[in-house]
């Protein structure tokens, strides 16, 4: 019997780097396949390479043994291939069914749409495979949870036999992973073969029955979840010699710099999203908050930049109560911020490097003078900040979109740290960088708390947490669930208390 | 208000339509005129409204495709030349196809500047408003029709209207059907006969234009909420890219979204420059009908019923404001505010808004104070009435409004 | 590192799209002008000689200097990512507003001048700052609430106040026209004739360069200024290229809306002045469409002063010179249509221009670094 996917020597190049540099994999019918890797190893390219989104410089696929060549995902799908992606692509103003039959619609004469023989495919597809949406909800009236079902029915709607599945936990609470755990395992059990991204490597090995492994665009391994260990696959997904941090030795003050008491966080609707939080964290220490995305970390951040107001609590730093400050008076108490996401937060793209490196600190020398801009002040500075942080770029008037993002990133934090902030922000630093711009970034903020900075590191790469931290604390559903020492925490028990599968605070 | 919220639109609009007119009948009682209400007020009012539907529906079929239009003015500017250059020189019913096609190029060239070239919506739109007026004065300087002069046209022909046998007594074959509309409104009922009054007018010598604007509002609703091509052309006012990703070509479906939105702002251009409004073409004619149409979408929220019901409602005070020479009946219609905005303050109150609903008061009383100082209206002021009352409706219930997601969105191939 | 060469090379970049869009309103004009019959040389050399005699030269810049204040007033908007459709409505407001109140107090000229400037400025800047309060407050695009406060403002309240306010006007060029009271000679503008006169020749014909000029140039430099070299306008700036992280960087989203189109609607208000401070008086009947002219010649210039300024007198030629077409058998209009077809070509010519420039810069930045860093190919 051919295997459902077989893909040989496939290699993507884009300018400046080698996406995918001869990969190999092979996935057979019927089977979970987990495909790992840190970001930047290629594996979104190879999704979307499957999907026919991109198309590969060299390399041959076959699907079920036939050699194919997809122009388009509709050459994909027509070969019986469904990508649920990471961001949904579900429509808030469309109905459950809309959303599903777009771009399949049964239609009847006059190009009217059957609603009646599409609303009867979609029950006998949603309740074959045990996916419970109703068709007429509004997609806005649904849970992240229900999204995804609508996108597996979307995609099972098309006849696909092969599913394509990025990154499908990211989004979801725990008791929703269950559940998507247990429909992925139905849909094997009805024949169909599943393909996805994932680095949590308790799921993986979780749920997969084949794993493979890419690094730097290659594919470095295929295993079977029960030959190896959570550690033998993070292992194999950074290699041996990468540079891990190490926080030394401890530099923790007495002195308290940043207070947070009781801090309670609404979003737009009111609901409670970071609930009577309280923590310090110390001059000289690093305290990082561990958590699944979405349970109220970038809530918190907001709160503390100054973005978002809180709706209770009390903010100080260095003994003053921020609570009720501006953004721009927090900043101009010395509050640094690396965003956790660059391009939105943090950069001016279309600007000259010294205008975003001003970004944030514009009100004071050397950046400006008085009600005016110091432009040569800001440039020589910016010259600083590219020489110190070893920003790569040909000249401080080079607009930020031309920089790489590894170098977009040193000059944030390189814009933060020559600031010498006694308190600093820092979400997902090293996020979606290059390995050598992420060791960099750790040195730089190893150095800062040796002065004296106070850092607050929010994550989710739990080797990053470890490594920096002084103490790490773990947040869940907008509480802090548990305090933990990095010297004594491994990854998995750091995972177990983040999805509050140990029990602990969480009912 | 949730549950009435719920009900389906065929029930929910004549209950609009009846809420108005029993305000409007109470109104006039009060003040005394029988002019609010009158069959001459409603058939100016759905000549002023037509124009300004076909805008707006040309606004919906371009929003909902996610491309917002601005150059609905310029448009129908074309429309307003070519409806008359067309009718003049090939008679009446080419007239309207050369509005309809004057105004899709407008479209095209909105459609090729946006969707292929990524300009800014705005950016395209007031460019377009800015070249149609020179194009059309172009056009007046090198047309050769006898009486046509820089700035206007001779008297343009039409296409005729119809009236609708045994409600309103339109002729069926030679027979003359009885008038029971006519009949009723005669018979001084109180609101019974308002209502009468106002359907005869919509439905007496009723212009061919206006009856196929007003089916068009229906064909719409069933385009594009029934078929295939209405909801591909709506994922691309939604979320583009997942209508790329199944292989729907998002630039097409812009591409002929826009063109039929200039399409009809082209028609509501013939239409005013033709012997339904003007009967002449004029230069400046428009008077900013495209920007009223842009509002008539936003009040009607970016749905087909809505648009309809909020250009009768923009419509309306110029229906009156025509045959008002003393400012009287217009007059009344502060009144008609005031009781309003009272409601707006009602609703805001119930939903615990006390700040809008404060401010609704307020200008209800304001509104009050001035129907009780004044004895007319100047025609300023009825000019304004429909800008006027769509700054209340997003000062009031902005949140409530919902245009399509990706509206007015720069959407660029492969972006999925 | 040459930065001579990099400078020219970015004011070519800078160039080569307006540049485009000119010849392209050329050539396509001048297939318009054959197909009508006439000789399209003929009728631009007739244009370009005319704008070469000085009185031309006066009527353009009187014609450019409202054009060009409208500009920048447009500018304002969009440099912060705002669209104040609105310049419109505010400069015939605030017009007709200073020149009623102008005309009602006596002053000498060095406080009646600034007096009726300020007023104007005050009330453009109320009225556009009140579209400001709306978008922030409530959240209604300004596009929307310009535009209705436009026609408010034009078919309502400007309306009103002409039949209100309008007395005998004044006689200007031997023909009376109806307006509003006319102002004091304290509180106009001097012309400039004397000035240009110490340069050139006698200005025959009766024409007066307006010196409502000078104010134009300040309001340029200002503009340059304020917006380039103050931290203000590099606020504002950065809230026009990316709101959240100017948000995040501490300039305040909100604050920084409603000072926008206040300032906005502040250069608006002078818009009016080469009507009502040259002329003496609003008429009953003024010139309408200087707003949205003045977004086209935003547009065109790019939202720089410089850009705004060429912009400015190239629509002011082409409307001035418009007049000796006839002579060449062609009809003035084509250069209406040449002004609409500029704006559109320019658009396009920037959208084209600025993505080939994003891509030549990431090309040459990556090219001068060798960079062999695996990342964001994902993305």
């Amino acid at each position: 019997m051919a295997a459902a996917i077989e893909l040989i020597g496939i290699t993507k190049r884009f300018p400046g780097v080698v996406a995918n540099d001869s990969v190999n994999l092979v996935v057979e019918e019927g089977e979970i396949h987990a495909i790992c890797g840190e970001n930047g190893a290629g594996k979104s390219t190879l999704m979307k390479i499957l999907y026919g989104m991109i198309q590969p410089d060299e390399g041959v696929m076959r699907v079920e043994g036939q050699e194919v060549r997809f122009a388009s995902p509709l050459d994909a799908i027509a070969a019986g291939i469904g990508m649920v992606h990471q961001h949904f692509m579900l429509a808030d103003q469309l109905t459950v069914l809309e959303n599903v039959i777009l771009g399949a619609e049964p239609t009847r004469s006059g190009g009217r749409i059957d609603f009646d023989s599409a609303e009867q495919e979609f029950r006998r597809v949603a309740e074959a495979y045990g996916l419970v949406v109703d068709p007429d909800d509004l997609v806005e009236e649904l849970e992240v949870g229900e999204r995804q079902r609508v996108e597996i029915i979307k995609v099972l709607f098309r006849g696909a036999r092969i599913l394509i599945l990025d990154e499908p936990t990211a989004v979801l609470v725990p008791h929703e992973v269950e559940e998507l755990f247990r429909n992925m395992r139905e849909l094997k059990e009805e024949g169909s073969t599943l393909l996805f991204i994932d680095h949590k490597l308790d799921e993986v090995l979780a749920i997969a029955d084949t794993i493979t492994v890419l690094r730097d665009g290659k594919t470095v391994a295929t295993v079977k979840p029960e030959e190896v260990t959570a550690h033998d696959l993070a292992e194999l997904m950074v290699g041996s010699d990468l540079p891990t941090p190490e926080a030394g030795e401890s530099t923790v003050r007495d002195e308290i710099a940043l207070e947070v008491a009781d801090l309670t966080v609404q979003d737009e609707d009111e609901r409670e999203v970071v609930h009577s939080v309280s923590f310090q964290v110390h001059k000289g220490e690093v305290l990082g908050i561990a958590g699944v995305e979405g349970n109220g970390q970038a809530e918190l951040i907001e709160a503390l930049i100054g973005i978002t107001p809180a709706a209770s609590g009390r903010i100080s730093m260095d003994g003053t109560d921020i609570t009720n400050l501006s953004v721009r008076a927090r900043r101009e108490l010395g509050l640094g911020y690396i965003p956790q996401d660059r391009h939105r937060e943090g950069l001016l793209l279309p600007s000259p490097l010294w205008e975003n490196a001003a970004l944030g600190h514009q009100t004071k020398p050397p950046y400006a003078k008085g009600i005016w801009i110091d432009r040569k002040g800001a440039r020589e500075r910016t010259e600083e900040i590219v020489a110190e942080f070893d920003v790569r770029t040909p000249g401080v008037d080079t607009p930020a979109h031309a920089l790489s993002g590894g170098n977009q990133q040193k000059l944030i934090v390189g814009r933060e740290m020559v600031a010498e902030p006694s308190v600093l922000i820092a979400g997902h630093p090293t996020r979606g960088i290059d390995v050598g711009a992420q060791a960099a970034v750790w040195d730089d903020i190893r150095e800062a708390r040796r002065a004296g900075m106070a850092t607050l590191l929010v994550s989710a790469d739990l080797d990053e947490l470890i490594g920096l931290s002084d103490r790490i604390v773990v947040m869940l559903r907008g509480r802090l669930v548990a305090t933990l020492d990095p010297k004594s925490v491994t990854p998995r028990e750091l995972g177990a208390h983040m999805t509050g599968a140990n029990g602990g605070a969480d009912a | 208000m949730k549950r009435f919220g719920a009900l389906p639109a065929y029930v929910r609009w004549p209950i609009y339509a009846f809420v108005a007119v029993f305000v409007l009948t109470v109104s006039q009682n009060l003040d005394g005129t029988d002019r609010l209400t009158s069959v001459t007020t409603a058939q100016s009012m759905l000549r002023w409204a037509v124009p300004i539907l076909l805008a707006g529906l040309g606004g919906l079929y371009s929003e909902r495709a996610g491309v917002v239009n601005i150059g609905l003015e310029g448009m129908m500017i074309v429309g307003t030349w070519m409806g008359a250059w067309g009718a003049l020189k090939f008679g009446p019913w080419w007239g309207i196809v050369a509005a309809l096609v004057g105004g899709a190029l407008g479209g095209l060239l909105h459609a090729v500047a946006t969707v292929s070239f990524g300009v800014d919506h705005i950016i395209s739109g007031v460019a377009i408003n800015i070249l149609a007026p020179g194009l059309t004065r172009f056009l007046s300087s090198i047309v050769e029709i006898p009486g046509w002069s820089i700035t206007q046209s001779p008297r343009v022909p039409g296409v005729g209207s119809a009236t609708l046998p045994i409600l309103a007594g339109g002729k069926i074959g030679g027979w003359t059907s009885p008038d029971l509309l006519g009949w009723i409104g005669r018979k001084d009922w109180f609101l019974v006969s308002d209502l009468a009054d106002l359907a005869k007018g919509l439905v007496t010598r009723a212009p061919w234009v206006t009856i196929g604007a007003l089916v068009f509002v229906p064909f719409t609703v069933w385009l594009l909420w029934r078929t295939r091509f209405g909801l591909r052309l709506r994922i691309c006012g939604e979320y583009p890219a997942a209508g790329e990703v199944q292989g729907i070509n998002v630039y097409k479906y812009k591409y002929i979204a826009v063109i039929i939105s200039g399409a009809l702002a082209g028609l509501g251009g013939a239409f005013i420059a033709g012997p339904e409004l003007s009967g002449i073409y004029l230069e400046g004619q428009t008077q900013g009908r495209g920007f009223v149409g842009l509002a008539a979408l936003i009040f009607g929220n970016w749905k087909p019923g809505g648009v309809m019901g909020a250009s009768l409602l923009f419509g309306y005070p110029f229906g009156i404001g025509l045959r008002d020479l003393d400012g009287s009946a217009s007059h009344a219609l502060i009144l008609v505010s005031a009781v309003g905005l009272g409601l707006v303050a009602l609703s805001a109150f119930r939903r615990g808004r006390k700040a809008d609903a404060g401010l609704a008061l307020s200008l209800g009383a304001l509104s009050v104070v001035w129907y009780l100082l004044s004895d007319s209206v100047e025609s300023v002021w009825i000019n304004i009435f429909p800008y006027v009352i769509v700054l209340l409706v997003l000062v009031f219930f902005a949140q409530r409004l919902r245009m399509p997601a990706a509206d007015g969105e720069i959407y660029r191939r492969g972006e999925a | 590192m040459n930065t001579s060469t990099t400078v020219w090379r970015r004011i070519l970049l800078a160039a080569a799209a307006p540049v485009a869009a000119v010849l392209l309103a050329l050539v396509l004009s001048s297939l318009v002008l054959l197909v009508v019959g006439s000789d399209p040389l003929d009728a631009f050399g007739r244009m370009v000689r005319h704008a070469l005699r000085l009185e031309t030269m006066v009527d353009i810049l009187n014609r450019a200097t409202p054009l060009y204040i409208s500009g920048i007033a447009a500018a304002v908007g969009f440099r912060m990512g705002l669209f104040n459709i609105g310049v419109e409505g505010q400069y015939l407001l605030a017009a007709i507003v200073a020149a009623h109140v102008g005309a009602l107090v006596a002053l000498p000229a060095f406080l009646h001048i600034p007096f009726i400037v300020l007023v104007a400025m005050t009330v453009g800047a109320a009225y556009s700052g009140f579209a400001g309060v709306l978008k922030v407050t409530r959240g209604i695009n300004e596009v929307i609430s310009t535009i209705m406060l436009n026609a408010i403002a034009v078919s309502g309240l400007v309306a009103f106040l002409i039949n209100r306010w309008q007395s005998g006007g004044a006689v200007t060029g031997g023909v009376g026209r109806v307006g509003t009271e006319p102002i004091p000679s304290s509180g106009r503008i001097p012309d400039l004739n004397g000035f240009v006169e110490l340069f050139t020749r006698e200005i025959t014909q009766g024409k007066r360069l307006t010196g409502v000029l000078v104010i134009a140039v300040l309001a340029g430099v200002v503009f340059h200024l304020l917006i380039n070299r103050t931290r203000f306008g590099y606020d504002l700036r950065a809230s026009g290229i990316n709101p959240i992280a100017a948000q995040v960087g501490g300039i305040p989203p909100k604050r920084m809306i409603v000072m926008a189109m206040i300032i906005s609607g502040a250069f608006a208000g002078l818009v009016g002045l080469t009507e009502i401070m040259h002329i003496g008086f609003f008429p009953a009947n003024p010139i309408q469409g200087l707003g949205f002219t003045g977004i086209a010649v935003a547009l065109l210039g790019r939202n720089r002063a410089v850009g705004a300024a060429l912009a400015a007198l190239l629509f002011a030629f082409l409307d001035v010179s418009s007049g000796v077409l006839q002579f060449s058998g062609a009809p003035r209009e084509i250069v209406v249509i040449m002004q609409g077809i500029i704006i559109l070509a320019a658009v396009i010519a920037y959208e084209v221009a600025r993505r080939a420039r994003e891509r030549e810069e990431a090309r040459t930045a990556a090219e001068a670094l060798e960079v062999n860093e695996t990342e964001e190919v994902v993305a």
